[in-house]
């Protein structure tokens, strides 16, 4: 334990107007803290920069999810297990439940929350890759008012995102139209469980007379933030599913991400499977998808 | 700088307790250092190997990643307030028969994950207790006594379930 | 004693002594208690592998008056850990040899002062060239230990190897390499240390051999047996971890407390753990066999060297272990063992459950595969025609004079896990998968106690003595770490004398209570220690019935009233009993000839394998494992044992890499030093086959080591099995495997240009 916690200030303002004060008052002194399983982990260790924290965890306003009738939309401060459990998402996006399930373990999904995982910001999110082929928005808040931008807008370098130092990541909005769409995602980690994924991809295509009319491809681990392949997907879109229009997706899939080398893996293997997990779920629709 | 205490008030394994404290002390140290209950243990210190879980208001959560001042108002359960009139919790009793704890240091983490999961899903299969327990890290048993134990233990709690079930005794 | 006669309690699952506190949260580790006036200690390391220290400068934003500072200066005695060789400092003076080597330490009432502090200690350093790899140090361009960087060298000669190769119908080379595995016990080393000028030094600890301990110490302040104390505390898991850095870490706590004249706690956190303490030996074998045209070994060549770290500590018996398991359980003439610990500035290695024994194994059972394959034979069956059998001799010319039955524990082994059914479904299916799956064998012996004349160098002495209160306890400096020694010892006691579980107690392993009963190491526990309490207390039946008038048959009341006549009589009830070594052991530590070890535990393994071509990660499905280890004194405990030892052996063969950055452990936390989840051990499936060993407690012979060297040959096979492709080296990750089928699909892409 490396942390003081006498070294650091924290705060429970209680509601969502009083967060939105305190931020508005000091821009950017103030750093918002949830489940805690980021920055607590940082606090352990030595390494929270942050001084002054201010409590969302409790805020009613911030946890929920709502069922309109376009969309689903997700409070900041819903946990990984609300997302779990929620059929609607189950049943019309399963790619969030499935990423839900993925994040560390019941404990880790019990407190972390899906803002949290997003104002975080790491290149290997888990939430990422599916709310970007999800076409997900991000409504953020301040004392200002309310603003929407596409989820793929978010996220601006390694670790930085289009918040202002005023406003809070408030809701996540996701359209109800991919019921019938093609759906894929894997997240690809040295173990099965509690682990950091070293390549993740989702997808969500339509195919209309054997063609890819619809194809929405992102990835996390395979740049400095989780993106969307649009150079990828210009390589599928209005192309039968064919072995060469797969091999067209894979070497533009290759030209597109810059992986790294890190202690958890090699930016040559992060190509190679991101290259055969494009394949996998292409040869799901492909005429000639024998496997091999 | 300094942040001055504050005092928070929650209950631990169903007693109200009032402690004061820095709210950026996590919990498993307001624990083990001022409620002297010693039976969370740290082992990573970032939520990875889970032998600080507790559950707090009904989740189970790693006490290593919980500010205290987040505890305020809540319920707060350690391995502590699992046995109740000096008779271990089933799910005790059943790691004490199964050979579910080795050197014991997991054990109390492992055992609030256990509960957790068997109160939840009174019939867990294989697949759901390995995912229950994914976050508790053990380096002695190779989890097939403790997979064991937590069987032994739902049947257990199936059992303690009146049923339309005829004994042959 | 007849070790087949039926048994009331030995052989039963009894649970465990000290169950329920675990169970309960009330166990007490040593994080767990305080002192009065207690302050914490804390490490300044070094951040270089090697150079010598220029200057050590303390930043004056910190009050420094409020810390206990202690340097090399500080220390009364000797200035140097006491294991085999004493060259390792307690703290570094003048010069350091490998990263998070400590250097300073400081106390204080305030953890987080604390923290500050060692950050605010500047030591500046002139740098030396640092050695890595063991590559690197038999070069010895740079000489960092001794004359030559060697720390230990082994040869063992049977017949005359270079007398086969010119008439040998096949000859097969392979090299093979083992990475450092981490030991990753839940709790954290620690100690909580006293001083005082009366009782001299007390310490506390989370460790394994409180003698061990108790042999540092002694030296480092310079004080008589009687002044130092040493008391194991309830340890969250050892595996060998806690066997030697233990005496580093309460030398350290216990240099604060003298110097602060307060108790000192020092635990440390994960991070730093990590980082600062020991891990298992890197190696690299080299393997050249000689067989006749019918599969028959006719010659082993070995050539086996170990990466030991910068300080000698246990390397010389980890490498001696290595040495003796190198040819594994087959019969052949000719057999050469040149084995090899070489120093680098890495943080020393140490001892981890298996000893040496996982990696001259890994080695073998690989090297076996390949042979197998060279000659066109099936690798059960080339194992089968040359395993040891009853009467044959082994590389040191042990005679086999207790059953060996490899072929019977194959036999089981094969019919458990379906293999040869199994295999064929295999070879159908993964054609048209992108999941390859494949089945693969590791056979083995793993040498009970310790190595040649150690057990007789120990003259180990245990026994029991009676409370007044009407207990019965058990005296060993044993101790318990999750292996179940206080339950096994307990049912040991209370067989031989003839009295309940329930009235037996274990006393603390405390080396100012309880006599030495050697180290709780080398799968020795039960076998040695077990068969000594086991005569303790029939000893002490014998003295009652002699003495007290103790009937020949007795209920407990009898039992204990007899007891408290003998107290009256004598002032004591006792039974002390010292090591006896089994008649006709003969052992030349020169020219490594002889009975190795006093019995073998034997074992195959098969792992069944599934690696995705799409993600190229290896995945263990399913596990067997059978083994014979004497008789089993309680099947619960027993099983976990082996359960146990099989997940941290796939550890080691899939998971768990030490990263090292110029000497740093890079990885130094749990969620980038990966060890196998609940979701990652497949079903592990355990057969025990009994032979009772005569000479070990109840029959029984060593356990906790053995299920620890068969897993990474055997899933390394598995996934040769499944994708025709062999690796040489683990840990064996998807990254590892990705480059590993490149490779093997470019040479089939160029072979059919």
């Amino acid at each position: 334990m490396r942390g003081n916690a006498e070294a650091h200030e924290l705060i429970a303002p209680g509601s969502l107007p009083a967060v939105l004060e305190l931020l508005a008052s000091a821009p950017g002194e103030w750093t918002p803290i949830a489940g805690g399983t980021e920055l607590m982990v940082a606090f352990a260790a030595g390494r929270l920069g942050a001084r002054k924290l201010v409590n969302l965890w409790g805020i009613p306003d911030l946890r929920f999810i709502e069922t309109t009738a376009d969309s689903i939309v997700i409070g900041a401060c819903a946990t990984f297990l609300d997302l779990r459990a929620n059929s609607g998402l189950a049943t019309e996006l399963p790619l969030i439940t499935r990423s839900a399930s993925w994040i560390g373990s019941v404990a880790n999904q019990s407190r972390a929350t899906l803002g949290g995982n997003l104002v975080n910001g790491s290149p290997a999110a888990d939430s990422s890759p599916a709310l970007l082929v999800y076409d997900a928005e991000i409504e953020m808040v301040s004392q200002r008012g309310r603003r929407r931008i596409p989820y793929a807008e978010f996220h601006t370098a390694y670790k930085r995102n289009a918040m202002a130092a005023d406003e809070l990541l408030y809701a996540v909005h996701l359209p109800r139209r991919f019921a019938h769409h093609r759906q894929y995602l894997r997240k690809v980690g040295t173990r099965r469980a509690m682990a950091i994924s070293k390549v993740a991809m989702a997808a969500t295509a339509l195919i209309q007379d054997d063609l890819v009319t619809e194809i929405r491809l992102a990835a996390a681990s395979l740049a400095p933030f989780p993106a969307r392949l649009y150079k990828t997907e210009a390589a599928l879109l209005g192309q039968p599913a064919t072995i060469k229009t797969i091999q067209a997706a894979q070497s533009a899939l290759l030209d597109e991400v810059q992986p790294i080398d890190d202690i958890r893996s090699t930016a040559e293997y992060r190509r190679r499977v991101a290259a055969n997990l494009i394949e996998e779920f292409l040869l799901e629709f492909s005429a000639e998808g024998a496997p091999r | 700088m300094s942040t001055s205490r504050h005092t928070i008030h929650f209950t631990i394994n169903g007693k109200n307790c009032e402690v004061q404290a820095p709210p950026m002390k996590r919990l498993l140290d307001v624990l083990r250092e001022d409620l002297h209950l010693t039976g969370t243990k740290e082992g990573c210190g970032e939520g990875e190997c889970g032998s600080c879980s507790v559950r707090m208001n009904g989740e189970l959560v790693n006490s290593c990643l919980v500010p205290v001042l987040q505890a305020e108002g809540a319920d707060v359960q350690t391995v502590e307030g699992l046995a109740s009139n000096g008779k271990l919790h089933p799910i005790q009793q059943a790691f004490l028969d199964c050979g579910g704890a080795q050197c014991g240091i997991c054990t109390p983490g492992m055992l609030m994950a256990a509960a957790q999961l068997i109160e939840r899903n009174p019939h867990p299969s294989m697949a759901e207790i390995r995912e229950g327990l994914a976050g508790n890290l053990c380096r002695c048993t190779g989890f097939m006594r403790i997979f064991e134990s937590v069987l032994a233990a739902a049947t257990h709690a199936a059992e303690s379930v009146p049923k339309k079930v005829h004994h042959a005794r | 004693m007849n070790t087949t006669a039926k048994t009331r309690i030995v052989g039963a699952s009894v649970s465990r002594k000290e169950g329920a506190d675990k169970l309960l949260g009330r166990a007490r580790y040593v994080d767990d208690m305080e002192r009065a006036g207690m302050l914490y200690g804390a490490t300044v390391r070094s951040t270089i592998p090697r150079g010598l220290i220029r200057s050590i400068e303390f930043d004056r934003q910190i009050d420094w008056s409020e810390f206990t500072v202690v340097t090399a200066a500080d220390i009364p005695g000797e200035n140097h850990i006491q294991l085999i060789v004493a060259d390792q400092p307690c703290l570094a003076d003048g010069q350091v040899n490998h990263c998070d080597e400590a250097i300073l330490l400081l106390a204080h009432t305030d953890k987080h002062k604390l923290r500050e502090a060692v950050d605010a200690v500047r030591i500046e350093y002139d740098l030396l060239p640092p050695v890595f790899t063991i590559e690197e140090s038999e070069r010895q361009d740079q000489i960092v230990w001794g004359s030559d960087n060697l720390l230990k060298s082994f040869l063992l000669e049977k017949g005359n190897v270079d007398s086969v190769w010119e008439s040998a119908a096949h000859i097969v080379e392979g090299e093979y390499r083992t990475g450092a595995q981490e030991h990753l016990y839940i709790e954290n080393n620690g100690i909580i240390a006293e001083w005082s000028p009366e009782s001299g030094v007390t310490v506390w600890g989370s460790l394994q051999c409180p003698y061990y301990v108790h042999k540092t110490l002694i030296k480092i302040f310079d004080l008589p047996d009687e002044k130092v104390r040493v008391v194991q505390t309830e340890t969250g898991g050892a595996f060998g971890g806690k066997e030697d850095y233990p005496s580093t870490l309460a030398s350290h706590a216990a240099l604060l407390a003298m110097k602060s004249g307060h108790p000192v706690k020092m635990v440390y956190d994960r991070m730093e753990d990590l980082a600062a303490t020991t891990k298992r030996h890197p190696s690299r074998t080299r393997h050249r066999t000689a067989l006749d045209k019918d599969g028959k070994l006719l010659a082993m060549d070995i050539d086996l060297a170990t990466d030991g770290g910068a300080y000698a500590t246990l390397s010389s018996t980890v490498l001696s272990r290595a040495t003796l398991h190198a040819p594994g359980p087959y019969s052949c003439p000719n057999v050469r063992v040149r084995a090899k610990s070489w120093a680098t500035n890495t943080v020393p290695y140490g001892a981890f459950r298996g000893f040496g024994a996982p990696q001259a194994i890994f080695a073998l059972e690989r090297h076996m595969d390949e042979v197998a394959t060279a000659l066109g034979i099936d690798s059960v069956e080339l194992r089968r025609r040359n395993f040891l059998h009853d009467g044959d001799t082994t590389a040191t010319e042990q005679v086999m004079r207790e059953p060996v039955i490899m072929d019977q524990l194959l036999d089981r082994a094969l019919k458990e896990s379906d293999y040869h059914a199994k295999r064929a479904r295999f070879a159908r299916e993964n054609p048209s998968s992108a999941v390859k799956r494949g089945l693969g064998i590791a056979a083995f012996y793993h040498g009970s106690g310790f190595t040649g004349s150690g057990e007789r160098i120990l003259n180990s002495l245990a026994g029991v003595d009676v409370m007044p209160e009407g207990k019965v306890r058990v005296l060993v400096s044993n101790t318990e770490f999750g292996q179940g020694t206080n339950t096994v010892l307990t049912q040991i006691a209370a067989e031989s004398i003839g009295i309940d579980y329930e009235d037996i107690i274990m006393a603390a392993a405390d080396t100012g209570m309880v006599p030495n009963s050697g180290p709780t190491v080398a799968s020795r526990t039960v076998m040695v220690v077990g068969r000594l309490i086991e005569r303790a207390g029939l000893q002490l039946v014998v003295m009652l019935r002699e003495q007290a008038g103790l009937g020949e048959k007795f209920t407990r009341e009898e039992f204990f009233a007899a007891c408290e006549r003998l107290r009256a009589a004598k002032g004591e009830v006792a039974s002390l009993v010292r090591y006896e070594a089994p008649p006709g052991i003969f052992w030349d530590d020169e020219k490594y000839r002889g009975e190795a070890y006093p019995s073998y535990a034997w074992s195959i393994h098969v792992a069944q394998v599934a690696v995705d071509t799409v993600t190229f990660s290896p995945e263990v499905e399913e596990f067997w494992a059978v083994q014979e280890v004497g008789r089993i004194l309680n099947p619960v405990l027993a099983t976990g044992q082996i359960e146990g030892g099989i997940a941290q052996g796939i550890g080691y063969a899939l998971y768990e890499k030490v990263i090292l950055q110029s000497g740093h452990m890079a990885n130094n936390q749990m969620t980038n030093y990966i060890i196998p989840t609940a979701e990652d051990v497949p079903p592990i499936h355990v057969f025990f086959e009994e032979i009772p060993f005569r000479y070990g407690g109840y029959g029984a012979k060593g356990i906790g080591e053995l299920p620890h060297d068969g897993p990474a040959p055997a899933i390394v096979n598995a996934i040769k099995d499944a994708t025709g492709i062999s690796f040489h080296a683990i840990p064996l990750l998807p990254e590892d495997l990705f480059a590993g089928l490149a490779a093997h699909q470019q040479i089939e892409e160029q072979a059919t240009l």
